[in-house]
């Protein structure tokens, strides 16, 4: 598919300027300097307002946080006192940031260790001719669509002391495993993570069983033939040729867990203790409820700056070797 | 992918003689496997529903029992109540507008950097990509600061705004491809029969390109109808809230009344549900359109 597409596209992209095909058409007859003015009109028209709208509500509320973090401002009023960067060294230096920050890394992490490898093992799953594919993946991309805080106030009541987790867990034997899912200072963040996981991995599914559609089954077919076992194909082939796929999950998994706010703050306002406090529960606590409105800003900047920094190392070292992909082709 | 030979995508003629053993999967552990991701996929959201007809003195008593009798009670107070469906309106008030303006928007500019020759197109491509990096929520007390400037606190279109401003990069990477695959030669007709080059976007490039608006429809829709923190900060009036600010303050206003929260989150997963199932197919179609270029 992708093929038949960039062939298309080069078809397509031919430049309207030294296009042949007009001549002798009435619209030719018009003077070339009329038809550059028309051409700049209609380019004003058609990619002013969305700019506009761009850049007034994601580029310019960059811009003013950045301002506004070198002030000390309760949101109200004028600007006035000025501080320097002590809003940073404030954010950069307070342990409870560097907790909520390790936190947002944590998640980071256990997304690519555990989720990656679960999401990889039920696309292949799924891939294969299974009875009920459609529902089955139909089933598993269903909590992506639920809202994040749906899902929160449905797992936070799930999870309460004595609740329908616990009773099952009481019913099949296991009654030993129960614990404060979400009171217990060192369960708290796994527990969070265990749900985003149960919310966030059908995405993921999907996106693999995309790229496996892309692979050629006669691969698989030639190496059984050659005498590989399935496991072999799997690892020498199928997985090589979804790389590129992985490589754009990764990508995505980590800049959500960077910015990780609803789930966390329904079902556990950032603690106990500030246990599973995320950089966006932090700036709510310190930004928005304490109206510091300076500092808040300043959170944004640098949760801006890491996302940023990520991307660009990422682009560098991982997405580089990737020819195919929208994300990967635009930021290269 | 891309790269790959042609030849390699035609079927082989002894497809059906070579093909793979089934191992693992065809013994029953496969199987098993799908099961139980299946019971802890749907479980959850079964037990939200049918928790919702008991009461809470029920689920107090024993959480994981069949309500004994069904009671309608719950679901009727949600139903009737005046939070509920003012939250929907809404929701949905804020949603169509993020929506309009995001697929409207976003197609035009999309027409624009694939379609025409100019200088500076790829900048303005990358100034949009560029937005994938920052979700919604990183911006959302930037941008409550923002709209106090211009005296749109605590107002719907506020969060609508926004919403859309933070869609379009993702509806962009989406139609962009799309309208460039369109043949050149259909608008190199349009134009020898006499049609502007507007008149060939609204009148013949946008109904080709349907399958992708409305996968970016669909897209920004849920996005705008699942959002959480930008809302919270912006709507400081109970009249204002969307459905997920609803349901969160809902249950921490009856955390008592187990039952009646399970009927609520119950009741606010179907309007998400139902529109998934309407559209599953082409919102995974978009996402994977999206993810290859």
């Amino acid at each position: 598919m992708a093929r038949t597409q960039s062939a298309r596209a080069a078809a397509a992209g031919r430049d309207i300027v030294s296009r042949p095909a007009a001549a002798g058409v009435p619209k030719s007859r018009a003077p070339r300097s009329r038809r550059r003015l028309r051409k700049a009109v209609e380019l004003t028209v058609l990619i002013g307002p969305p700019v506009v709208l761009f850049v007034g509500f994601v580029i310019v509320p960059m811009i003013f946080a950045a301002w506004y973090s070198l002030y000390n401002w309760s949101g109200f009023g004028p600007l006035n006192d000025f501080i320097g960067g002590r809003n940073y060294t404030g954010v950069l230096s307070g342990p409870v940031f560097h907790q909520a920050l390790e936190h947002n890394v944590i998640i980071a992490v256990l997304s690519v260790v555990i989720q990656l490898p679960i999401s990889i093992g039920l696309a292949l799953l799924l891939n294969r001719r299974v009875r009920g594919r459609t529902f089955l993946r139909l089933a598993v991309f269903a909590p992506f669509v639920l809202s994040e805080a749906t899902t929160a106030v449905m797992w936070y009541e799930l999870l309460q002391p004595g609740g329908p987790v616990d009773a099952v867990l009481k019913g099949v034997g296991l009654g030993g495993l129960v614990h404060y899912w979400l009171a217990s200072t060192s369960l708290v963040l796994y527990t969070v993570f265990v749900v985003a996981t149960w919310k966030y991995i059908g995405f993921g599914i999907v996106l693999l069983l995309a790229g496996l559609q892309g692979i050629p089954p006669e691969l698989r077919e030639a190496a059984a033939i050659d005498g590989a076992t399935p496991w072999q194909a799997t690892r020498a082939i199928t997985l090589p040729l979804l790389a590129p796929t992985i490589r754009i999950w990764i990508f995505l998994s980590v800049i959500g867990s960077l910015q990780l706010f609803d789930l966390v703050w329904i079902m556990t306002l950032g603690g106990p203790a500030n246990a599973s406090t995320t950089m966006l529960t932090y700036q709510y606590i310190n930004g928005v409820q304490r109206t510091q409105f300076g500092y808040g800003a300043t959170v944004s900047v640098v949760l801006f700056a890491i996302s940023l920094v990520f991307a660009l190392a990422y682009q560098r070292y991982a997405l580089r070797r990737d020819t195919a992909g929208a994300l990967t082709r635009a930021v290269m | 992918m891309t790269t790959l030979p042609a030849r390699l995508g035609r079927p082989s003629p002894r497809r059906g003689a070579v093909r793979e053993r089934r191992t693992w999967l065809s013994v029953p552990a496969g199987y098993l496997v799908i099961l139980l991701v299946l019971a802890i996929t749907l479980a959850p959201m079964l037990y939200m529903i049918v928790g919702g007809f008991s009461t809470t003195a029920q689920l107090n008593a024993n959480p994981n029992a069949l309500p004994h009798p069904w009671v309608w009670g719950n679901y009727a107070a949600i139903i009737t109540s005046s939070i509920f469906w003012q939250a929907v309106y809404n929701s949905l008030l804020i949603a169509v507008v993020a929506t309009g303006l995001a697929v409207a928007l976003g197609s035009m500019a999309a027409f624009a950097l694939s379609r025409y020759a100019f200088r500076g197109r790829e900048a303005v491509y990358l100034l949009f990509v560029a937005g994938l990096l920052f979700p919604l929520n990183t911006a959302a007390l930037p941008l409550f600061l923002l709209l106090q400037q211009v005296g749109l606190n605590d107002n719907r279109f506020g969060v609508a705004l926004p919403e859309a401003a933070f869609s379009l990069p993702v509806t962009i990477v989406i139609l962009r491809p799309f309208m460039r695959a369109i043949p050149g030669e259909l608008e190199d007709a349009a134009i020898v029969d006499g049609a502007t080059r507007l008149r060939f976007f609204l009148r013949i490039l946008l109904p080709l390109s349907r399958p992708a608006l409305i996968t970016v429809g669909i897209l920004a829709f849920v996005t705008s109808w699942n959002a959480y923190l930008l809302p919270l900060v912006v709507f400081s009036s109970q009249d204002h809230y969307t459905l997920p600010l609803a349901v969160a303050s809902f249950q921490s206003t009856y955390t008592q009344d187990t039952a009646r929260v399970y009927a609520f989150t119950a009741v606010s997963m179907i309007p998400a549900l139902a529109i998934f199932i309407f559209a599953q197919r082409k919102l995974v179609g978009g996402l994977v359109g999206a993810i290859r270029g």
